[in-house]
């Protein structure tokens, strides 16, 4: 196909753009990148922008020395192993009921379920519940109050519903219990949908942060996303705002920069790793949940 | 005899109706009991605190419980109405959500077109897998980043205002700044990733429909303007609907992450005031009483998305 000559000039400007874009994208990891391996003096003269100055390994090897990141990060990996478990696990099992027709009372359920995305009693009363169920300051707090997420039970009984019926009630000739049909037959066939909801649960244990803020005070068990928090934001303000601060003070604080940076990249790596997996699936995930049941 | 056959057919239709639900439940059970878990979760979690939200009326005391904490009507509206920290909440959370649609609503389509415009595949991809990379990181990570980009002594970005003979600015502290920090970090972090489902929409379009335009003398905006416009129409009303619908839902992650003190006159919404007033000044039935508000209020709004979507012929967002 022949372009003329202003579509061949808007295409250019097009790509020009998109690579933009594109950039703009990556330029703060590759600042913050730069930042972690650079020496404390570079960064608070402000001399790294996009290339390490006075390259240095130091403040990864702090960081992976301090016992408080390594305890952070093996809370971050437990809970969202054991978390993402309990969800698909509990979604599953919900949502395969809720797709058979020969349910009582399936829809007045599932009216139910998706009337909590709509409507609920808030953080206050959702605090007092939390901490009426004795879950404060425990590990379960990680995991029980989200441990269903509504629109992923939409995703998992549409999914499931696609599932041809006659293969279920040929197994069911067979002599297949319920049971059995559903772990030998519907999950196995399901796993695209499993695959999609495991990542994003996975996704959301690894980035959620705001569970520990309401229900953790125990500053053993905080996990990255919380101790990245106390390390970079409060002392933001020390840093930047106060200028009354002696200029020894000053330096200890932004020495701290580059630590802050190789904190940053190595709380985003796991999510790196997992990236390819995620970009697989997660066009699927949006399509799946436009699937209306 | 027929008679006795009619008694007999009358008396045995609510029977079977009854042994037929019976037999669902007992040759089901098994399936009924896995969603027990299930059903309990949200018993627990999402409806006991739906009841819960009964101590906006009490002057709840921790110790005394829903049951002995004394009744007070509707007092806790009353303060919070004529609270001037009220109208400032509501008002910020107001206009940041609206910021964000004027300013982020439109960006995802526009990306969407542009990325279908490229036919080189490889140079798509790589554009995609950058610019969708940002929404899978927490606001913890992202606010860090931001935090470190605008810092005015090391942030890259004050190093270029200096080096074009500006002084530096204190974006994360200046209440001038702080929406359009949260307003471009916010469109950063999730463009690419609203940009997916506008680019399935796309790719749903027939490509007949390009090729008649083509005959018919249409260069490639007049195809964008007249087909991939159009064809995008019903994705984006609907998201749209859902994005007012949600309005009073601000991200307010975002904003426990990058707020403080000097900003909180223009930062501060309802859910961290709530955060801040209720859970850790602990005063939970004033705070409840303005969480419900915004429930109320949000659960009116995506009623009304929703007969929108109806009305203009959409499915509907349920």
């Amino acid at each position: 196909m022949k372009l003329s000559r202003s579509e061949q000039l808007a295409s250019g400007i097009n790509h020009v753009l998109l690579g933009t874009l594109g950039l703009l994208a990556l330029l703060p990891f590759i600042h913050v990148l730069a930042q972690s391996l650079s020496s404390h003096d570079a960064i608070t003269t402000g001399r790294v922008t996009l290339w390490p100055v006075d390259f240095t390994l130091e403040s990864y090897s702090r960081v992976l020395q301090e016992q408080a990141f390594l305890n952070a990060f093996q809370v971050s990996v437990l809970r969202t192993v054991a978390g993402t478990l309990v969800n698909v696990a509990l979604t599953c099992l919900l949502a395969y009921p809720l797709s058979k027709t020969y349910i009582k009372g399936r829809s007045t359920i599932m009216f139910l379920i998706v009337f909590t995305m709509m409507f609920g009693g808030g953080m206050i009363p959702t605090f007092l519940v939390v901490k009426a169920t004795g879950l404060l300051n425990t590990f379960w707090a990680f995991i029980i109050p989200g441990a269903i997420s509504a629109f992923n039970v939409i995703i998992m009984k549409n999914f499931f519903q696609s599932v041809p019926l006659e293969l279920e009630e040929s197994a069911k000739m067979d002599g297949g219990s319920n049971l059995g049909i559903l772990f030998r037959i519907v999950i196995p066939l399901s796993m695209p949908a499993i695959a999609t909801i495991t990542l994003f649960h996975a996704v959301g244990h690894w980035n959620s942060f705001f569970d520990t803020v309401l229900y953790i005070t125990d500053r053993k068990m905080f996990p990255l996303q919380v101790y990245l928090r106390e390390l970079i934001m409060f002392n933001q303000s020390n840093i930047d705002n106060n200028s009354g601060y002696s200029s020894n003070m000053d330096s200890a604080l932004l020495a701290l920069e580059s630590i802050k940076a190789a904190a940053l990249i190595a709380s985003t790596v796991p999510i790196l790793i997992v990236y390819p997996f995620l970009q697989k699936y997660f066009v699927k995930g949006i399509m799946l949940g436009s699937v209306k049941g | 005899m027929a008679n006795l056959a009619e008694v007999a057919t009358e008396a045995t239709i609510p029977h079977t109706r009854k042994r037929r639900r019976f037999h669902s439940l007992r040759s089901h059970w098994d399936l009924y009991l896995l969603m027990v878990p299930g059903i309990l979760y949200f018993i627990i979690y999402k409806y006991v605190p739906m009841w819960g939200i009964v101590i906006a009326f009490q002057n709840y005391s921790v110790f005394s419980g829903i049951s002995g904490s004394e009744w007070v009507g509707l007092q806790h509206f009353k303060t919070m109405f004529g609270n001037s920290d009220f109208y400032k909440i509501f008002t910020n959370t107001l206009l940041i959500s609206i910021y964000k649609l004027l300013w982020g609503f439109p960006g995802p389509i526009i990306l969407a077109i542009m990325l279908n415009e490229i036919r080189n595949m490889l140079y798509k991809r790589s554009i995609q897998t950058l610019v969708y990379l940002p929404h899978f990181l927490s606001w913890i990570i992202v606010g860090g980043i931001m935090v470190n980009v605008l810092s005015p002594s090391s942030g890259i970005v004050n190093q270029l205002l200096t080096m074009l003979g500006f002084e530096p600015i204190y974006f994360l502290t200046s209440p001038d700044w702080f929406r359009s920090i949260l307003v471009a970090s916010d469109i950063w972090k999730e463009v690419g990733w609203g940009a997916i489902i506008y680019l399935a929409a796309i790719a749903g379009i027939d490509p007949q429909l390009y090729e008649a335009a083509i005959m018919d003398g249409a260069n490639k905006f007049r195809q964008i303007l007249h087909i991939t416009l159009p064809a995008m129409m019903g994705v984006i009303v609907i998201l749209f609907l859902l994005r007012l619908g949600h309005v009073l839902d601000v991200g307010f992650e975002q904003i426990f992450i990058l707020y403080n003190p000097l900003v909180y006159d223009v930062a501060d919404v309802i859910e961290t005031y709530v955060y801040r007033v209720g859970i850790q000044q602990a005063k939970f039935s004033f705070t409840t009483a303005v969480g419900l508000f915004k429930a109320v209020i949000g659960l009116l709004l995506v009623m009304m998305a929703n007969r929108g979507a109806k009305k203009l012929g959409q499915e509907g967002i349920w």
